[in-house]
């Protein structure tokens, strides 16, 4: 195997159940492939079924046809559904309701003691993960006192300390300041790097996708468009026409564009100056 | 503005009481309880008050700062004196003016409630003085332990103790946050009768019930994720351990007992 497949869907389709038992399909025969140690980012207007994808890749939601094999295993397995929920953590979008513990030690335990883990073992595994979040100074701090960047970066530490695969941030930067959402991206950025952790970055803000291995964008409950940053980017006709919002270099390069001004393809915003500065100077 | 309601909140420290267990802390009240009703003459109550300064001492903490942090208690213990002299009637009469006396059966009396009510709130606020809540609820747990053998549910309801004292800051600042959104749009909280008052409170509550609950549905979600699946199986981060201080609270407890069963009258 070159590349690990860690997470499956295949022929995935999720209906809820409405009050008066009607179905409302919300996902709609999805097939997706995520490997190991790819950094993918899910782009898609409200209600287009990102977050109950992301439940479906940790068996908070089990698939009404299709499966979903996380690490090989059929989230539908009954016995295995802690080892699926130890996979894949996930970080959800306000920082106040996912904090359990009155401690910061407390809250980075919680997951652990789920785990049955030994108190010892746990106490080395609290500061080794407090420490890849940067927060290991924070360790006996009450949640409340924490901005919301590092209550984000805390709720990361607590799924860390689990040794997971998957790291799923479900809009977790959608409620903190630009400063909190730097540091939440960078962290998940580092994580993937350094640590090999399989991230998928569930986001409103196009900025934190240029960054990713891969772009997915859903439709309708639908996959829409599935390729790399560079893919998605290079139509911003179209990401705006599904309502979603592209990056200021794309938006720049395509609006000098229409005025003349050709720029070979960019995403980021330092490549963006930089051209502009050589094109100033070639005048 | 809602700051100043904790009744003998929890101090940071190091003293001896900072460092028994809570379980011994915990049942040492109970049996102090039960000590304060059988005494019953000067002797035994001056053991006790001797006591209590003891372990007022031991606390390392002033008892002026607890005795300020009971404000609201020494309120009622001073309604319940002046309601034993003037209602309890017997012995010899002090004074008297028409109908109304001041009897010897009722300064006793008010004496020694005042001193019981006195004696226990003052110890046990120290339990909750030098005894974090986390380590209070982890103590209640292990106490409460035997319990669930015949189905009380000990790891829930510690588990919901502990998520209320997380959440208590937190729904705190979310009610200042009411008040003071509500208070621009015209709101008024702090004129009128007592029915219009209650009334003003509406538009406070109900937001802060709506979010709460919504809260609450995205914590469980939280806490599934993270793979909660209940007691079964569950190892703890915290471990109490019993030590040599708790070894001398039992015997402290003991000779309380022994001196106190045998001046009392
Ligand atoms: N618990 C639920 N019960 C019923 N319908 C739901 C529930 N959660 C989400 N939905 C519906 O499913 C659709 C997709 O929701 P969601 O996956 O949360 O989208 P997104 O995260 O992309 O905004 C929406 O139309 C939403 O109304
Ligand atoms: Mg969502």
């Amino acid at each position: 195997m070159t590349e690990e497949r860690l997470l499956a869907l295949q022929e995935v389709s999720f209906a809820y159940e409405g009050e008066g038992g009607q179905k409302e399909t919300v996902l709609n025969r999805i097939n997706l492939d995520i490997h190991k140690g790819a950094f993918v980012s899910v782009l898609g207007h409200n209600g287009s079924g990102k977050s109950t994808l992301a439940k479906l890749m940790n068996a908070l939601l089990l698939p009404k046809e299709g499966t979903v094999l996380v690490t090989g295993i059929d989230t539908r397995d009954g016995e295995l559904i802690w080892e699926v929920r130890r996979h894949v953590g996930m970080v959800f979008q306000n920082p106040d309701n996912q904090i359990v513990g009155a401690t910061v030690e407390d809250d980075v335990a919680f997951g652990l003691e789920n785990m049955g883990t030994d108190p010892a073992e746990m106490r080395t595994r609290i500061r080794e993960s407090l420490q890849a979040v940067g927060m290991e100074a924070h360790l006996y701090d009450q949640p409340h006192r924490l901005s919301g960047g590092q209550k984000q970066r805390v709720a990361i530490a607590g799924i860390m300390a689990m040794r997971p695969s998957v790291l799923i941030l479900d809009e977790a930067t959608a409620m903190l300041d630009p400063m909190g959402r730097r540091e939440v991206l960078n962290l998940a950025r580092r994580l993937n790097r350094e640590e090999g952790i399989t991230v998928v970055n569930i986001t409103h803000f196009p900025e934190e996708a240029v960054f990713s291995d891969r772009v997915i964008v859903m439709r309708a409950g639908q996959v829409e468009w599935d390729g790399t940053a560079a893919e998605v980017f290079a139509d911003p006709d179209r990401l705006q026409a599904l309502g979603l919002d592209v990056p200021f270099a794309v938006r720049v390069r395509h609006a000098l564009a229409a005025e003349g001004v050709s720029l070979p393809f960019i995403l980021h915003q330092e490549e963006l100056v930089e051209h502009l500065c050589k094109l100033l100077l070639k005048r | 503005m809602l700051q100043n309601i904790a009744i003998g909140q929890y101090v940071p420290g190091t003293s001896f009481l900072h460092r028994a267990d809570p379980r011994s802390k915990m049942l040492f009240i109970i049996l102090f309880a039960i000590l304060v009703f059988l005494a019953n003459n000067v002797i035994t109550y001056a053991i006790l008050i001797a006591f209590t300064v003891m372990t007022v001492m031991l606390s390392r903490l002033s008892l002026a700062y607890i005795l300020k942090s009971l404000r609201p208690v020494w309120i009622l213990v001073l309604f319940t004196v002046i309601l034993h002299v003037l209602i309890t009637k017997g012995g010899e009469v002090y004074f008297q003016w028409g109908w109304f006396s001041i009897e010897e059966k009722g300064v006793t009396q008010a004496i020694f409630i005042s001193l019981r009510v006195s004696l226990l709130v003052l110890v046990s606020s120290l339990l909750t003085l030098t005894t974090s809540p986390i380590d209070l609820t982890e103590g209640l747990e292990r106490l409460l332990g035997p319990f669930g053998r015949i189905g009380v549910p000990v790891h829930e309801i510690a588990l919901m103790m502990s998520i209320a004292l997380r959440f208590i800051p937190t729904l705190m600042e979310e009610t200042d946050k009411i008040i003071k959104a509500q208070t621009a749009r015209g709101a008024n909280f702090t004129s009128g009768n007592l029915i219009r008052r209650a009334q003003n409170l509406i538009p406070i509550v109900i937001p802060l019930f709506i979010s709460a609950f919504r809260r609450a549905e995205e914590l469980a979600l939280a806490m599934e994720a993270r793979g909660y699946r209940g007691g079964v199986g569950r190892t703890r981060l915290r471990t109490l351990t019993m030590s040599w201080r708790d070894g001398s609270i039992a015997l402290a407890a003991c000779v309380l007992l022994l001196v106190i069963g045998w001046w009392r009258t």
